[in-house]
């Protein structure tokens, strides 16, 4: 189970097994899309699978995470997402009503988005498989201007842009699960952040360096993967990280940390110095991106980790997430 | 051990007093109630939470008296002095046996 | 959040700091141990090493309930639980715990009903509503988890639930401090008192270690302020040679400590003759047992328990981490074969045993010669 939340594991099975195998000679760090050419023309290309129990949550359904989250990864790959596909895998027995209401989702996320689905396809498995329905969404899309993604280009100095609050989407599930007895006013942050980077992209396009939505193991996980890619150290300033007030104290009631918390709406970018101001007033002009920030920046050392320092000179090692987040008492 | 987190009363559950519902910004759980049958709750206080169940009531005066001593660090021995003089005051009763210093400066061993 | 961020305020943790700085006898070299995994979270979690000075050094104690429970107890607990009716209810910090056939997660992966409760409470209600099965919860953790493990168990015989037990692995706090003080290899000079602990026994318990061993206890609170104001206690304390509890906890703690829940543990628990603690041997006295009176909610009663007993590897030396005799970073398997990912000792697994908390939170810090300007320089 490790090996799908995200963090360690997962990276080591794409590294270890996934890479070698089906993408030999690439030397380039893994991305969230990739860029293909066609005849001359380079493409964005990418995928994503979404499993989520329960189905729908406060702020949204596995239906509208499929569009939004493979029109995010192409968005922080730097490209506008034109057309999706899409595969349902779906429990023997699910509810017609139940996946009407998931068809339903998706096409209004689609068109929130921006974007079309041109085909799919439907598979269905025995009655105890699928947890009711998995969801696959690939998507190809056209770069954007001017803008180049690669964690090769990041430099000490460079600063870190945090779209907004952290851990909504993630704390939603988790009290939606219902396993923990808590009730809070959160719903998922679920959106596609095209319209923030292409805002980011139209002003800021030769300083940003590199960018990600931090999905499964949260900002922690991407800034970890993000320092081992770059060979340097993030330093995050904890009083700059927006948190709402709710996922603040269900974090603190069970004992987990808003960084290693899943996102659905919000990304990351890496900055040049001489762009970040602008960068983060472009962002906050964007609806959706008020609580923008700069959250940190990058530094020679400690490399290879992240590092979070609070305003009275401690500081504490973030490291990239093993298997799941687990509520915890002592 | 222990992760315990303060938060407050919100509701008592009708009928019994053993069980409640409390928040921490924002945030809502049931509560039991029943360790603290000596002193229940009542809604609007302030409870120390572990496990869903109230460990103990929290003591604004301590709390506010805490926050006096910490501010007051650091300043002139007159000001330190003044200071001190709260706790021997023994607000709630938590401070233990009587702290004049004094007399309670030879716990060593062999006593 | 109230009665948590005024014990972050910056400014008053720089004043704390400076404090420290001016009472800290700079030909002195102060050995304090914090007793509580919980403090040892802290520390880490706040920075709080950074801004102390270099010569108060903390040594992390044995108060980690997962830590100290031998691999043998979990095996015993999932053995039960292999029985398809039977569904296996901890709390989140269990998950990952080895036992010698695996974790529970792991043995969740291979088909056994294992699930996480945030309360005891929980595990109650979740029998309640699986009348066809069995619940077993495994409970673990100090006098603090205690008293809501034995109101549960009363909960459960008031409303005769009959598909409801508790495997108990709670332990006390006192007997670990005196195999600490106890420990030829140990030279300490004063403790940080387990806060949450105290809320149920109060201060009173550690009195013996100031009056008979002659060293000061602080019973601390889990911001950066409480456990600053705890060193400054302790400081003034050394620094005219006394030897008393005091509680800065006071918000929570009652000096007595809470009536109620020491009743109900003594209602429901008894103390076992012995039992062993993994890394500090087998301590009399020390651990928690359901009585006759409640056996039909007592797991170890209920079924039969296989009473496995598995060695620590021998490399591994948790027992000496364990009580503050070696730093996380001096175990040989530190770092190569034990890691958070995969954990040789219980030190490792528990985010607030010393070795998780360490690797995860400050390990890489000291693989660097300087970190600046934000923070103080770390020696």
């Amino acid at each position: 189970m490790a090996h799908g939340a995200g963090g360690k594991a997962s990276r080591r099975l794409v590294e270890g097994l996934f890479a070698p195998l089906l993408f030999p000679g690439s030397e380039e760090p893994l991305g969230d899309a990739a860029r293909v050419a066609v005849n001359g023309a380079s493409i964005a290309f990418t995928t994503d699978s979404f499993v989520v129990k329960p189905l729908r949550f406060p702020g949204g359904s596995i239906g509208e995470l499929a569009v939004n989250g493979t029109m995010n990864d192409l968005a922080v790959s730097g490209a506008r997402g034109c057309a999706m596909v899409v595969t349902f895998v779906l429990e023997e027995g699910l509810a017609t009503v139940t996946l009407e209401s998931e068809v339903r989702a998706m096409s209004k996320a689609l068109e929130r988005a921006g974007v079309i689905m041109c085909g799919g396809d439907t598979k269905v498995v025995e009655r105890g498989k699928a947890d009711g329905m998995y969801i696959t969404t690939a998507g190809i899309g056209s770069p954007l201007a001017g803008v180049t993604v690669d964690a090769r280009s990041v430099r000490a100095g460079d600063k870190v842009l945090l779209s907004g609050p952290i851990g909504d989407h993630g704390i939603t599930i988790l009290l939606a699960r219902g396993e923990l007895d808590l009730e809070a006013d959160l719903c998922s942050d679920t959106r596609s952040v095209l319209p923030m980077v292409e805002a980011l992209a139209a002003e800021c396009s030769p300083g940003i360096r590199w960018m990600r939505d931090p999905t499964r193991g949260g900002v922690a996980t991407a800034l970890n993967e993000l320092a081992r890619d770059c060979g340097l150290g993030i330093e995050l300033l904890e009083e700059e990280i927006p948190v709402h007030d709710a996922v603040r104290g269900a974090c603190e009631l069970l004992g987990l940390d808003p960084l290693h918390i899943a996102n659905e709406g919000q990304f990351l970018a890496i900055v040049s110095p001489e762009y970040a101001s602008i960068a983060v007033n472009a962002l906050q002009r964007v609806v959706g991106g008020e609580e923008a920030r700069i959250v940190g920046q990058v530094r020679e050392e400690p490399a290879n980790a992240v590092l979070v320092t609070t305003p009275y000179g401690g500081s504490r090692i973030v490291e990239m997430l093993v298997g799941d987040p687990l509520p915890r008492i002592c | 051990m222990c992760l315990a987190i303060p938060g407050k009363i919100v509701e008592i559950a009708a009928g019994q007093n053993s069980v409640g519902i409390v928040e921490v910004t924002g945030v809502r759980r049931k509560v039991q109630l029943g360790l603290l049958e000596d002193d229940i709750p009542r809604i609007g206080d302030w409870v120390l939470i572990h496990v869903g169940f109230a460990m103990s009531k929290i003591s604004e005066q301590d709390a506010i008296e805490q926050m006096r001593l910490l501010t007051a660090l650091g300043e002139t021995e007159q000001a330190m002095e003044e200071v001190c003089g709260y706790g021997v005051e023994n607000v709630s009763g938590r401070d233990g046996p009587s702290r004049d210093w004094p007399e309670q400066g030879n716990a060593r061993s062999g006593a | 959040m109230r009665y948590v961020d005024e014990f972050r305020n910056p400014e008053l943790i720089r004043k704390a700091s400076d404090e420290i700085r001016r009472l800290a006898d700079p030909g002195r070299h102060y050995r304090i141990m914090e007793v509580c995994g919980g403090h040892t979270h802290a520390i880490y979690r706040f920075g709080l090493k950074d801004i102390l000075p270099a010569n108060i050094e903390l040594i992390h104690g044995p108060g980690c309930p997962v830590c100290v429970l031998p691999m043998g107890r979990i095996d015993d607990g999932l053995a039960i639980a292999e029985d398809p009716n039977i569904i296996f209810v901890a709390f989140g910090d269990m998950m990952r715990v080895p036992g010698a056939h695996g974790s529970p997660f792991e043995h969740k992966a291979r088909g056994t009903d294992v699930r996480i409760v945030y309360s005891p409470a929980d595990a109650l209600e979740l029998a309640k509503k699986n009348p066809e099965k069995e619940v077993i919860f495994f409970a673990i953790g100090f006098e603090t988890t205690a008293p809501s493990t034995g109101l549960t168990i009363m909960s459960a015989m008031a409303q005769d639930v009959r598909n409801f037990t508790v495997f108990s692995n709670h332990v006390t706090i006192v007997p670990a401090i005196r195999a600490i003080l106890d420990s030829p290899d140990m030279r300490l000079d004063g403790f940080i008192g387990p806060g949450h602990v105290s809320t149920v026994i109060g201060c009173r318990p550690y009195e013996w270690i100031a009056r008979s061993e002659g060293k000061p206890v602080v019973t601390s609170g889990f911001e950066p302020l409480d456990l600053l104001q705890s060193i400054v206690m302790l400081l003034r304390q050394l620094d005219a040679g006394e030897a008393r509890v005091e509680n800065q906890y006071k918000r929570v703690v009652p000096w007595e400590g809470n009536r109620a829940a020491l009743k109900v543990m003594a209602e429901v628990f008894e103390l076992r003759p012995y039992f062993e603690w993994r890394g500090l041997g087998f301590i009399s006295q020390s651990a928690l047992r359901i009585r006759e009176k409640y056996a039909q909610w007592d797991a170890e009663q209920r079924y039969s328990v296989p009473e496995t007993r598995v060695a620590d590897p021998k490399a591994a030396q948790c027992g000496e981490v364990l009580k503050g005799v070696l730093k996380p970073a001096q175990c040989k398997l530190f770092g190569k074969q034990c890691t958070p990912e995969h954990p040789i000792g219980a030190l490792m697994v528990s985010s607030e045993g010393s070795c998780a908390a360490y690797y995860n939170y400050e390990y890489r810090k000291s693989l660097v010669t300087r970190i600046d300007p934000v923070m103080s320089t770390v020696a």
